[in-house]
This record gives C-alpha cells, structure tokens and sequence, in this order.
C-alpha cells in the first residue's frame, strides 16, 4: 500500500480537567479592559465607575468599619435562613424520595410553589413574621427550600436500587439503610442543588434587605442606586459575586472531602 | 438448618416465571442451579431469601439457624453491591453494625473473613481502587462475616474474566473445604456448576420448572480444569439445555 495515513485522532475532548488560573485571569481581563476603557476615554464615566474608583471605594468602605456593619447582618441573614430552607429541604427530599404517599402529595405542592418568585411574597412575610430579621430568615428559608427539595428527592431516585436491596438482605435497618446507604449516596446531587439553593438565597437576601433593612449589603446597594452613586453600587454588586464564589468554592470543599470515593 | 421450596409458582403481572418447583436445600452442599437466561433463577433466588413473596406456594425454613449466625440467609450479588463510599473494612462491618456485637468481637470478624479471602493488605482500600475479582471477594468477605446458614449466590463470578473467574473458584473451593457451607448457586456457566456443585439443579425455559437435579459425587477439591468426568458432566448438562436455550433465545426474538 503506498497510500499511507496516520489515523486521525478524534478522541479529544468532553473531558472537563480543571485549569489553574483560569478563571483568575477572566477577571483580570475583564477588569483590566474596563479601567483601560474609562481611563482612555472611549467608556464614559457615566455609563461605568472605573474599577479602580470602586476599589477605593471599597478600602473607604472597609476602613471606616461599615463594610462589617453591612457584610455581618446580610451574612448572618444568608446563614439563618439558608441553613433553615436547606435542612428543611433536605429533610422533605428525602421524605418525598422515601415514600410514595407523601410524594404523592408533596410533589405537586413543590411544582406549585417551585415557579413562585418568592420576592413577590416578601410583603407576605412581614405581614407574617413581622418587619424585622424574621421575615427575611422566612424568605431566604423558603426560597432555598424548594430547589433543595426537588434536588434532593431526585438525588435519592437516583441511588443505586442494588445498594438499597443489599442493605434489606443483609437485615439492616431501615434508619440505617437511610443513613448509611440512601443519604450517603444521594450527596452529590444534593451538594449539586446546594449550589443554586445559595445563589437563589443571595439574590433573596438582597431583595429583603432592599425591602426594608437599615443594615446589610441589599440596604447599601439600594441606598447607593438612588443615589446614582455607581461607585457604591458596584462595590456593593462585587461584594455580593465574592459571596457567591466564596459560597461555591467552599461548597467545591466539602464536595472534594464528601466525595472521595468517586472516580 | 435446611431451606424448603414447596410448590413455588410465581408470576409477574400476565408473565408466569416460576411453575411448581419443589426443592429441598441439602445443608453444608453447595446447589448449582442453571438454566437459559430469563428462566427465572435470579426470580427463585430472590424467593429463598425473602426478598420476593411467591405468588403460590411457599418457602419453608426447617429448624433454627445455629447459635453465632447473623444474617441465615445472605446473598452475594453478581454486581458485588458494594458501598463506593467505605472502605473494604468499613463495607464488611457495615453489616455487622445493625447487631448487639462488641466492637472487639466485629473487629475480629472482620480480620478473620478478611484473612480468609486473603484481603488483609486491602483493608483500607475503597471499591474504585479495586479489580472485579478483588471486590467480589470482598462481597464474599462480607457474606461470610454474618456467618450465613446459607448463601445465596446470584451469578457472582459473571462480571468476571476468566483468568479472574478460575482463581475464584478456586478461592471458594477452598473456603468450603476449610470450613463447607450451604450455598445455592445461580449460574449460567455450567463449567462452573460441574466444578463448585454437589447437585446441579437444571430449569427449563421460562416458566422454569426443574427438569432434572444432577449430582456430581467427586469432592470438590480432586476437581480439575481437565477431568474426563466433569466434561462428560458438562456436556451431559448442555444436551439438557441446549434446546431450551435455543427456544429461549427465539422467545426472546419474538417479544
Ligand atoms: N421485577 C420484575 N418485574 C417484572 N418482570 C420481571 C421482574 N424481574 C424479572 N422479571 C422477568 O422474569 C423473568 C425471569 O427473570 P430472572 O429471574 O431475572 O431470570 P434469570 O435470572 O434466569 O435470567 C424475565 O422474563 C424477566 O423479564
Ligand atoms: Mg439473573
């Protein structure tokens, strides 16, 4: 044969690995183009604080000693009432996972309230819970519960039936069989809806603290967008994406200590 | 104690699997049982160890369990059902958990069946780092550490290649020479049947019900790879089967 070819290679991708410095140098970028943009002219102060503008609003912001006055009661906020939606949805996906009677019931409930926009309910709550920290814990706790519900019901569908079936043939408990075989095999689709279940509280957080708070990041960013103080604005708005990566870089911990075991 | 089946018959929905089967499991013997695939043997299995309830007829224990055995009834599954998160250690103690055992006495259990399956060095090893014959023999650790009055083996060497499935059968020869159990032992190899089998039960297609019980009188141990009796043996069992096998295969076709 003289016609000879190398095989080509068509194997390559659909093989995430993860990248150092990647995702660092997005932001950089990103941030660099603006600064160079507002500096240079061709983006207008107006449209855009310059990054650098808004970092020195952030060391003011921090030096004066009002950052903590903000960042502590959103993040106590953000703690409250996500840990109470999450257990809570944890607790019910699990329950509706379990047994049929109570998906039966709960299901459509869920499906009900899931497309909510659970702002709309915030006066609701105060009428509820009062206009204080209540109110809020209640929304950020609602708004967590159901994506946690629907992630958890489903992580434990998904757990290997074999596995459950072993752990009755080997006359296990059925409260071990739960937490030995059920939860611990459910983890990472639960950890997985964790992730939105926290993305969906920061943006509950802000809403309830827009709504009514002296104190906390939603509070500062309104009081700064009435302003037109865009610097403000966007210190406040950068606060908010550091909370949402810190959330998701520890949420990658626990996933990394969780879930060893995978391959 | 002994395992009884009394005219079990059993149906999934219109689908008739099981007819009339009638059987007596001999304690301290090793039950092959084979048949064409889909005759309901993983069906029958599940039957003997109360994790289905047959439509007629019944499954009777005879006499209690012995003194020191956990779990009577206890099967090894062909996929192993191996928890991914625990270690070999941890999966084998997972099933003495749920019982009033001292830890000191699960921690010897546990040394014990993981010296007899010569697992020791593996013991802090989680299932992915493990070959298919390594956790198998893990699953059988964990089978023999609730001390089973008998086991219940669905196809456990079937996930395996065949180097891997000789040394196993040579590890379970041996386990039972140490120390014989009862097992009822589902296969649709029937080299494995004539070499692990005192009696090798054989079901006809689906509905299965027995067509003959096949005992094999050479101890398990003088059984060889080549040996003149367990080949006729073998292809005395496949004549058996053979046409049912190719009946089943055109069932199947035809659904
Ligand atoms: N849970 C079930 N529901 C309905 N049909 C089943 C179920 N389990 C097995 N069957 C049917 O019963 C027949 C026997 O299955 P099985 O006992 O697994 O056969 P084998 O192990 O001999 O290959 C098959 O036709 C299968 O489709
Ligand atoms: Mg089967």
């Amino acid at each position: 044969m003289s016609d000879r070819k190398v095989v080509k290679f068509r194997g390559a991708g659909f093989a995430p690995i993860s990248k150092r410095g990647v995702g660092p140098l997005v932001f950089i970028l990103l941030i660099g183009f603006l600064e160079f943009g507002t500096r240079v002219g061709f983006i207008s102060n107006l449209t855009m604080p310059r990054p650098s503008d808004v970092f020195w609003t952030f060391v003011n912001l921090w030096s004066s000693g009002l950052l903590w006055q903000h960042l502590i009661p959103s993040l106590t906020r953000l703690l409250v009432g996500s840990s109470l939606g999450i257990s809570a949805g944890i607790g019910v996906g699990v329950l509706v996972g379990l047994f049929s009677f109570i998906r039966a019931g709960l299901v459509p409930l869920v499906s009900a309230l899931f497309p909510i926009p659970k702002i709309a309910l915030l006066p609701l709550f105060v009428i509820w819970f009062g206009i204080d920290e209540t109110s809020k814990y209640a929304l950020i706790a609602f708004g967590t519960f159901t994506p946690t519900v629907v992630a958890t019901y489903g992580a434990v569908d998904n757990v290997d039936r074999s596995l459950i079936r072993m752990g009755q043939s080997f006359n296990l408990s059925w409260l071990s069989i739960v937490t030995k075989i059920v939860l611990p095999g459910a983890m990472p689709g639960i950890l997985s809806g964790l992730r939105i279940s926290l993305a969906i509280g920061i943006i509950l957080l802000v809403a309830a603290e827009m709504l009514g708070a002296q104190y906390g990041i939603g509070a500062y960013i309104l009081e700064a967008g009435s302003l037109y103080d865009l610097e403000r604005l966007f210190t406040g708005v950068a606060i908010l994406s550091v909370m949402g990566v810190t959330i998701s870089a520890l949420i990658g911990r626990v996933e990394r200590r969780l879930l060893k075991w995978r391959v | 104690m002994d395992l009884l089946l009394e005219n079990v018959c059993h149906s999934y929905g219109e689908t008739e699997v099981l007819r009339d089967i009638s059987l007596s499991i001999p304690s301290g013997k090793i039950m092959c049982i084979v048949g064409p695939s889909g005759c309901g043997k993983s069906t029958l299995l599940r039957l003997l160890g109360g994790l289905e309830r047959p439509s007629s007829g019944q499954v009777v224990q005879l006499g209690t369990p012995p003194e020191n055995c956990i779990n009577p009834l206890t099967y090894v599954f062909q996929d192993f059902a191996l928890l991914p998160w625990r270690t070999v250690e941890k999966n084998i103690g997972l099933v003495l958990e749920d019982h009033q055992i001292a830890k000191a006495r699960r921690a010897e259990i546990i040394a014990d069946v993981l010296a007899r399956t010569k697992l020791t060095d593996f013991a802090g090893a989680l299932p992915r780092q493990l070959s298919g014959g390594m956790k198998q023999r893990v699953a059988l650790a964990r089978a023999l550490a609730v001390n089973p009055a008998v086991m219940l083996m669905d196809e456990p060497l079937s996930a395996l290649d065949s180097q891997t499935r000789e040394l196993l059968m040579g590890d379970l020869v041996n386990l039972w020479t140490r120390q014989p159990f009862t097992a009822v032992y589902v296969t649709h190899n029937l080299n494995e049947a004539v070499r692990l089998g005192h009696s090798i039960v054989v079901l006809s297609r689906r509905p299965g019900c027995i067509r003959e019980v096949v005992t094999i009188e050479k101890p398990l141990s003088e059984r060889q790879i080549r040996d003149s009796e367990l080949d006729a043996k073998q292809e005395y069992l496949w004549n058996l089967m053979r046409e049912e096998a190719a009946a089943a295969d055109q069932e199947l076709l035809n659904v």
